[in-house]
């Protein structure tokens, strides 16, 4: 980045986006009454109506709550990336990238059918993969960015089958209906297979323990990117998609357990490994990640505070972690590094930009009146509510809590009010004003929800709640101040307990350094895991493609002689009855050019005559065509048997002469396998002609061709109208062959030249 | 090759095998031909041109890239088809237009029947010469 570049501005390519995404924010927001009076609001356009599916979408509390998350972060993520990448020479790509993956988050999160969500769902992967790799040019940006999309690529094929599963379980592929009717599917024998399917795709979406490992990895993306997919929205299709078929999947032993103990095992295990971080984006990532499990912890159970802790939780964290993520942006845009143990004391060169971190990061720490205060009793009131293990299950949430606490210390605290811990790369300064909106934006509205709750609680929190749970006015009340109870003493045992870590959390990341460094690592796993699969694959190519073409004849037509004839055998209809009819001498003729054309070509020493008698055995087809009345067949045929002879010709100056001895040895074997090949096929057709023949078909073109479709010769008109998509699929594979094969001849000769 | 009887015939061969490729293409719909024939037929005129006098003069005569004129013909025969489309019915349905009709004669009918073969022409024309000159060339 330049300095000129960066007065240069990206232009209205940098508008635009900004644009759109308000707009988006401002129509979500004026249906925020209609959907809270009047309920889930839908539209449906028929899409593929021959396989059922219909664009249909769906506003209702839940898709209300993700909707004005995505389009009014997104608002404030473009505005900062216009000036955070300002003068980027592909800023265009990067528009385009961020403004698509906004798209196919707002289109899944909307999405009525289970097909569409997941076109949305896959569409949001591939708009990761490109963000992420985003700086191509670094070896380890690329390596993340194939990591993420395997991973959620893997899982979305097994979100693809479980959720086939589930629409043909209920019979619909609508949400709407299949949510209505979740007691048929719990009770459906499938129901297993399909939440297994299923979870596997949302978790590693969402990045629950043991799939985790990439979106620490997904940091390699420019900041905005982090803070708008992988904290605020992307990361959350996940919990999006478990908190939309909680009706249908949820109530059961398996699913209770599962999100219960994976979710609490990916919250702690992610706020220790926090804490372990230096770079400030690393921290940020591993607190993502344990609010993704919190969250999914929640959904595992379906009692009211668990619903309510989930909803508020989910707009607390999108709020006060995009706002970290840009704040830290802005210290890295500030400062060059983003080193928690080099940071210190920018307060006063950059004191809005301190603000709002502290601000975002109270709320984050959860000490009243914010936001995140509120979130932190109703996690403990959800907590408390999880029927089977409230025990553990608050323990975990406490440990996880306090962790949190003395990680919003570590991002948000240190790096502006305490002494800077070595030489900075550039002098502090203040960033601009359109970086600054997101961070103090996000950060006040963490504080005013935590005044004011009423304000979300009838808008947002209760139809979320109700959307869940498939009833009205069950959410909890919001409150700042509830009286003193078991959720306030935690709280305050988790004042205690963060703020004793964040003290001492210089000599707890060098022993967990040393711990982290000692375990096994996922990430080298997962190196493991493609070395093999590359190990495999050469391996296996190694062993098909030999590169002999002789070998490749010999597999084919040996594979095609024992499919053939294992099934003549197993359906074994017995040799039909041979009857040679009264044959004409023009006949006789035309098959005896045949067989001798065969015998030719398979005893002769020279390329030359083996190539003119292949020929000879075409044009003897060819003619059995023209008898029985196909001469466009018989054409065609003929042409393309003088094309191959030239074209073999050309080829054949270049090839060494036949290797009598070589060949002699091989012929025997070919004479067998050439023998049976032709002796099942005949066997095939016989069997085939025994049968009597189906012409409904031909009749339909015979009678129709003139009147309908004014041709006389029935073949063009089946090619070029009855059957043109079919033809023009076969033109396009013609072209494609020309162009690849033209491609090879070209290759090799540069190599050649080399 | 250096037969000079060679590349003069083919000079008059080649001409000969052009104009009878569009016939068969033209003539397709009622009478054995269309397309696909045309296309090849075409094909081997510039095949038999390029035996004779090498593939650069070939290449020369031919004036546009074999891939170019096959990718054309691919384009041709997608608008063609999506043409049905603009009119209202499915994708690919013949839609015709017969100028000066009258009664039982149905004057000179043109359809996007038509326009998609000269597609299906140009696609199997460029793409045996792509081949072709490729090979020759490779030799």
């Amino acid at each position: 980045m330049t300095t000129a570049g960066e007065k240069r501005g990206n232009g209205i390519i940098g508008v635009l986006p900004i644009a759109l995404a308000a707009a988006l924010f401002v129509f979500f927001f004026s249906q925020i009454s209609a959907v809270s009076r009047f309920g889930p609001q839908m539209v449906s356009v028929p899409w593929v109506p021959a396989l059922d599916v219909q664009l249909a979408f769906t506003l209702d509390g839940l898709s209300l709550v993700f909707a004005l998350l995505i389009s009014g972060i997104g608002t404030l993520v473009m505005l900062y990336s216009n000036s955070y990448l300002a003068g980027h020479p592909q800023y265009a790509r990067f528009a385009l990238y961020l403004t698509l993956f906004m798209l196919a988050m707002l289109g899944l999160v909307v999405s009525d059918n289970l097909l569409a969500l997941f076109v949305f769902w896959e569409l949001t992967t591939l708009t990761s993969y490109l963000l992420i790799g985003f700086g191509h040019e670094s070896a380890s940006s690329r390596r993340s960015a194939l990591q993420a999309m395997l991973v959620t690529g893997a899982g979305a094929l097994a979100l693809l089958a479980g959720l086939i599963l589930l629409g043909s379980v209920a019979g619909t592929y609508s949400i709407s209906g299949i949510i209505a009717q979740g007691d048929v599917v719990r009770e459906h024998a499938l129901y297993v297979p399909i939440l297994v399917l299923i979870l596997a795709g949302a978790f590693t979406k969402s990045a629950q323990v043991p799939f985790h490992f990439w979106l620490p990895n997904a940091m390699a993306a420019p900041t905005p990117v982090s803070a708008f997919l992988h904290s605020a929205t992307m990361v959350k299709a996940g919990v999006y998609l478990m908190a939309r078929l909680h009706p249908a999947l949820s109530g059961t032993e398996v699913w209770l357990w599962t999100l219960t103990i994976l979710g609490a095992v990916t919250a702690v295990f992610a706020s220790v490994l926090a804490l372990r971080q230096t770079d400030l984006k690393l921290a940020l990532a591993y607190t993502t990640l344990m609010a993704l499990g919190t969250l999914t912890l929640f959904l595992g159970s379906d009692t009211e505070y668990a619903i309510t802790a989930f909803c508020t939780f989910l707009i607390v964290h999108s709020l006060y972690k995009a706002a970290l993520f840009l704040v830290v942006g802005c210290v890295d845009h500030g400062t060059g590094t983003r080193d928690a143990a080099l940071l210190g004391g920018l307060a006063r060169a950059m004191p809005v930009t301190a603000i709002a971190a502290g601000v975002a990061a109270l709320s984050m720490a959860g000490f009243p009146p914010f936001l995140g205060f509120i979130g932190k009793e109703l996690k403990y009131a959800g907590a408390l509510a999880v029927a089977s293990e409230p025990v553990l299950v608050a323990g975990a949430v406490l440990v996880a809590n306090a962790l949190m606490l003395a990680v919003a210390g570590v991002v948000s605290f240190k790096p502006f009010w305490r002494p800077a811990g070595g030489a900075l790369p550039d002098t502090p300064h203040e960033a601009p004003w359109p970086m600054l909106a997101g961070p103090v934006i996000l950060a006040a509205l963490g504080a005013v929800f935590g005044i004011q709750p009423d304000l979300i609680q009838a808008t947002l929190i209760n139809p979320g709640v109700d959307s869940i749970l498939r009833a009205r006015g069950e959410a909890k009340e919001l409150h700042l101040w509830a009286g003193v109870n078991l959720p306030l003493i935690l709280s305050v045992a988790t004042f205690i307990l963060g703020l004793t870590l964040y003290a001492l959390h210089g000599r707890l990341r060098a022993v967990l350094t040393r711990w982290d460094e000692a375990a096994p690592h996922f990430d080298t796993g997962w190196d493991r895991l493609l070395d093999g699969l590359k190990a495999v694959a050469s391996w296996q190519t190694r062993l098909l493609q030999s590169g002999v073409l002789r070998r490749y004849l010999l597999t084919i037509f040996g594979a095609l002689f024992v499919t053939l004839a294992w099934t003549l055998y197993a359906r074994s209809p017995g040799i039909p009855a041979l009857s040679f009819p009264d044959l004409e001498l023009k006949h006789w003729a035309i098959i005896a050019l045949i067989i001798a054309g065969t015998i030719e070509v398979a005893l002769t020493g020279s390329r030359v005559a083996a190539i003119a008698a292949l020929g000879v055995v075409g044009i003897g087809v060819a003619l059995i065509f023209v008898i029985y009345g196909a001469p466009d067949v018989a054409i065609t045929q003929l042409l393309v048997e003088t094309l191959v002879v030239v074209l073999i010709a050309v080829v054949m100056l270049r090839l060494p002469h036949l290797d009598e001895n070589r060949r002699r040895d091989w012929r025997p074997r070919d004479a067998v396998l050439g023998a049976g090949v032709g002796v099942v096929v005949t066997m095939i057709v016989l069997q085939v002609l025994a049968q009597p023949l189906d012409t409904r078909l031909t009749d339909y073109f015979e009678v129709t061709a003139w009147p309908e479709a004014f041709g006389r010769n029935i073949v063009n008109v089946i090619l070029v109208d009855f059957r043109a998509l079919d033809t023009f699929g076969e033109i396009a594979v013609v072209l494609i062959a020309a162009l690849a094969a033209y491609a090879l001849l070209r290759t090799t000769k540069e190599e050649v030249e080399k | 090759m250096n037969s000079l009887i060679l590349q003069v015939a083919t000079r008059y061969l080649s001409a000969l095998l052009l104009i009878f490729s569009v016939y068969m293409l033209l003539r397709g719909h009622n009478e054995p031909g269309g397309g696909f024939i045309g296309g090849l037929i075409g094909a081997t005129g510039f095949v038999i041109y390029a035996i004779a006098c090498g593939t650069a003069e070939a290449r020369a005569a031919l004036r546009v890239m074999p891939q170019n004129i096959a990718a054309t013909g691919l384009g041709i025969a997608l608008l063609a088809g999506l043409f049905a489309g603009v009119m209202g019915d499915a994708f690919f349905t013949g839609q015709w237009l017969f100028i000066g009709a009258s009664g039982e004669d149905k004057g000179l009918p043109l359809s996007s029947v038509l326009v998609f073969d000269i597609g299906v022409y140009l696609v199997v024309f460029g793409s045996v010469l792509t081949l072709v000159f490729a090979m020759e060339e490779e030799v």
